[in-house]
């Protein structure tokens, strides 16, 4: 804390938002991020590199498309291989913007505001890819229409009692909620955009987009109602989308699939990593646009602080994992623990303790909690330590189960590591189209996080009120100075 | 001042005002002189201005319930009837041929057709999505958008409202309106400015 400010007496916390910020400025300066800044070269050259692996995933598919699934290194008796282990993976980083947005919301957690744009464009371009691999790995994508219930000729439905239907249905669901949510959220920034845009193109396409919002009382009334309510609902779903994704395992018979900590073991990972892919992507996104002012130190303290927290109950999960094996007596369960200790993949789970118990036990110290780079560098290794579980989970799991007679051995070839590498591909290209075209930052969030937004006394309109709910405790001490607009770019 | 034409059919006079407090003031103010067709226009939501505006509370939240009734009952029944356990309910009505047309009965390991406990997440699911999609499509619905003309985006400074000005506009068709009187009326609240909005 030492290179640190206090800013006020009580408080030793970093501001949610630096002082001395006006409507106007925090308006001006995350719209200019879109409207007026030219486009950088950094940008062009982080597009350049996310296009092409894309380019790398669209030739994988095709690939795969012509030449089939035996492109993969799925056979017997590995049957689910990369395509699940990266499902999993990437709906697992998609649970991080509903939280914050939804979770956060509903717990007033003021500091969210300036992550919780930005965590939910991760979370619908992170589903997005998810919901490519298990359409994938289905062999004939184009009857992805036979999972839907529809009426046929052949009077066939889908199979509701199988938790690969719920799936179905739990990530639309969240794909769909997702994107509603995000979309309200953008409403009113569109139409300040709308508003501020010099370019015609711009005006027209951010006024369309806006539709004709204008900040009306009525307006606003119902749209507070809705957003509230969407929160209510998106966070029963957030907890349900991995429960019912670890159901898909744990409904199975497989020995370390047919357990009834999954669900729980599941979400608190999703949480993980989505809160590890939040502080990988706005470490360098604040430094690069200088939005220091907005995504505080508090913030990533505070995202560090809940990585921590979840990682503990997924360290839990491994540890009951073991303990379990031993305690059940079932000598099938007992020998996938001896498997994974020792068996031919013993070297993938020590990598995954190493990246998800241990590493992030640095957050505990406070010099590494206060420094971007030491969390990003955590928050990567937390990323991979995620694939890894996961790679655990499928792999291991199937390679040895009851008959040593139906035993094999499982690798990805160059086409699965293609895909995986070109779904990165895929979430960075959006990435990098969102923050050019939408504001990255909840630009009427981050008004109401101003101190000169607190409506006072009625009839006194001289000094505003430093009201409680309206400001953070540990935030500026006094009124805020009226900034000079020129002094900040 | 005054942007419009005599003659001109108007909108309304609206005032800009520098702060949530003043704007919400204003409107305590303007309900109370008896006005009561007119709107307030502000960067963010600001708490108790509707009430100020003497908006009623809106129904969106029982809307969004139906919606999820609808989600709930209707992601059971789809499932009773996909599985066969509706056929079941048919035939034990007294309609074998029709229940031979419904549903596929798919029977494993002898369970119940209507084996409830495994179409619970499905249920759920349908249920989230259905209020969602209402929450939205009511929020929109109700609040008459989209609307891509509005007689307020005439004016030029209004385009801050979606910056750092509030707005206090009585409508023409307010019955105490009168366009002196009002004009003078928003005059007295101590504003940034005063306009006419055409129509």
């Amino acid at each position: 804390m030492a290179t640190l400010e206090r800013p006020t007496g009580d408080g030793e916390r970093p501001p949610v938002i630096e002082p001395g910020h006006t409507f106007a400025t925090v308006t001006d300066q995350i719209s200019a991020i879109v409207l007026s800044r030219p486009t950088s070269k950094r940008w062009w050259l982080g597009f350049a590199v996310a296009f092409l692996l894309l380019q790398l995933l669209n030739l994988s598919i095709v690939l795969l498309l012509s030449v089939g699934v035996g492109i993969w290194g799925i056979n017997q008796p590995v049957g689910w291989g990369f395509a699940i282990v990266n499902f999993v993976w990437w709906i697992g980083i998609g649970h991080a913007g509903t939280l914050i947005s939804a979770i956060l919301l509903l717990l007033r957690q003021k500091w969210r505001t300036s992550i919780n744009r930005f965590a939910e464009a991760m979370t619908l371009f992170a589903v997005a890819c998810a919901g490519l691999f298990p359409l994938l790995h289905m062999g004939r994508p184009w009857f992805f229409y036979w999972l839907l219930p529809y009426p046929n000729t052949m009077q066939l439905w889908p199979q509701f009692r199988s938790p690969l239907v719920w799936d179905v249905f739990a990530v639309s669901t969240y794909a769909t909620v997702s994107l509603l949510f995000w979309f309200v959220g953008l409403l009113p920034d569109l139409a300040t955009l709308r508003d501020r845009a010099k370019n015609r193109l711009a005006r027209i396409v951010y006024g369309v987009l806006a539709m004709g919002w204008r900040g009306s009382a009525r307006h606003w009334h119902r749209y507070e109602v809705t957003y509230l309510i969407l929160a209510g609902l998106a966070t029963p779903l957030v907890v349900s989308v991995h429960t019912v994704v670890s159901f898909d395992f744990a409904v199975a018979v497989v020995p370390g699939w047919h357990s009834t900590i999954f669900p729980p073991y599941f979400v608190a990972g999703a949480i993980y990593a989505g809160f590890a892919m939040v502080l990988t992507l706005a470490i360098p996104v604040r430094a690069l646009y200088g939005l220091e002012d907005f995504i505080t130190m508090r913030h990533l303290q505070n995202m560090a602080k809940v990585m921590l927290a979840t990682g503990l109950m997924v360290a839990y999960g491994y540890a009951m994992e073991a303990f379990m094996a031993v305690y059940s007596g079932n000598v099938f369960e007992r020998y996938r623990m001896q498997n994974l200790l020792l068996g031919p993949y013993a070297v993938v789970y020590y990598a995954l303790i190493l990246c998800n118990v241990l590493v992030p036990q640095a957050i505990w110290v406070r010099r590494v909690r206060n420094s971007p780079a030491a969390l990003f560098v955590v928050a990567m290794f937390i990323n991979l330590g995620m694939w890894l579980e996961r790679y655990v989970i499928v792999v291991t799991s199937l390679h040895r189960d009851f008959m040593p007679s139906a035993w094999g051995m499982y690798a990805g070839t160059v086409w699965d590591y293609a895909t995986l590498i070109g779904s990165i591909g895929l979430f960075l290209t959006l990435l990098f189209l969102f923050i050019r075209f939408l504001p990255v930052i909840s630009i009427f969030e981050m008004r109401t996080l101003l101190p000169q937004a607190a409506v006072t006394e009625e009839g006194t309109r001289e000094e505003p009120m430093l009201s409680d709910t309206l400001h953070e405790p540990g935030g500026t001490g006094a009124p805020a100075v009226p900034a000079n607009p020129e002094a900040r770019p | 001042m005054s942007t419009t034409a005599p003659g001109q059919p108007l909108y309304g006079v609206v005032a800009e005002f520098d702060s949530p407090t003043a704007l919400l003031h204003a409107a305590n103010r303007a309900r109370e002189a008896g006005y009561s067709r007119m709107d307030g226009y502000s960067p963010f939501a600001i708490e108790g201005l509707h009430h100020a505006l003497g908006v009623r509370s809106t129904r969106l939240p029982f809307l969004i319930f139906l919606g999820g009734l609808f989600g709930a009952v209707g992601g059971y029944l789809l499932q009773a009837y996909a599985a066969g356990a509706m056929a079941e309910w048919i035939e034990a009505l007294g309609f074998p041929s029709l229940a031979a047309q419904t549903g596929y009965r798919l029977n494993i390991a002898g369970r119940p057709l209507n084996s409830w406990p495994m179409f619970v997440p499905v249920t759920f699911e349908l249920t989230i999505l259905c209020a969602s999609l209402t929450a939205v499509l009511a929020m929109l619905g109700l609040n008459g958008l989209p609307q891509p003309y509005h007689p307020l985006f005439h004016l030029e400074r209004f385009a801050l409202a979606s910056r750092d000005r509030f707005f206090l506009c009585i409508e023409a068709r307010d019955p105490q309106f009168e366009l002196a009187r009002t004009t003078e009326f928003l005059q007295s609240l101590g504003p940034r400015a005063v306009e006419e909005v055409p129509r």
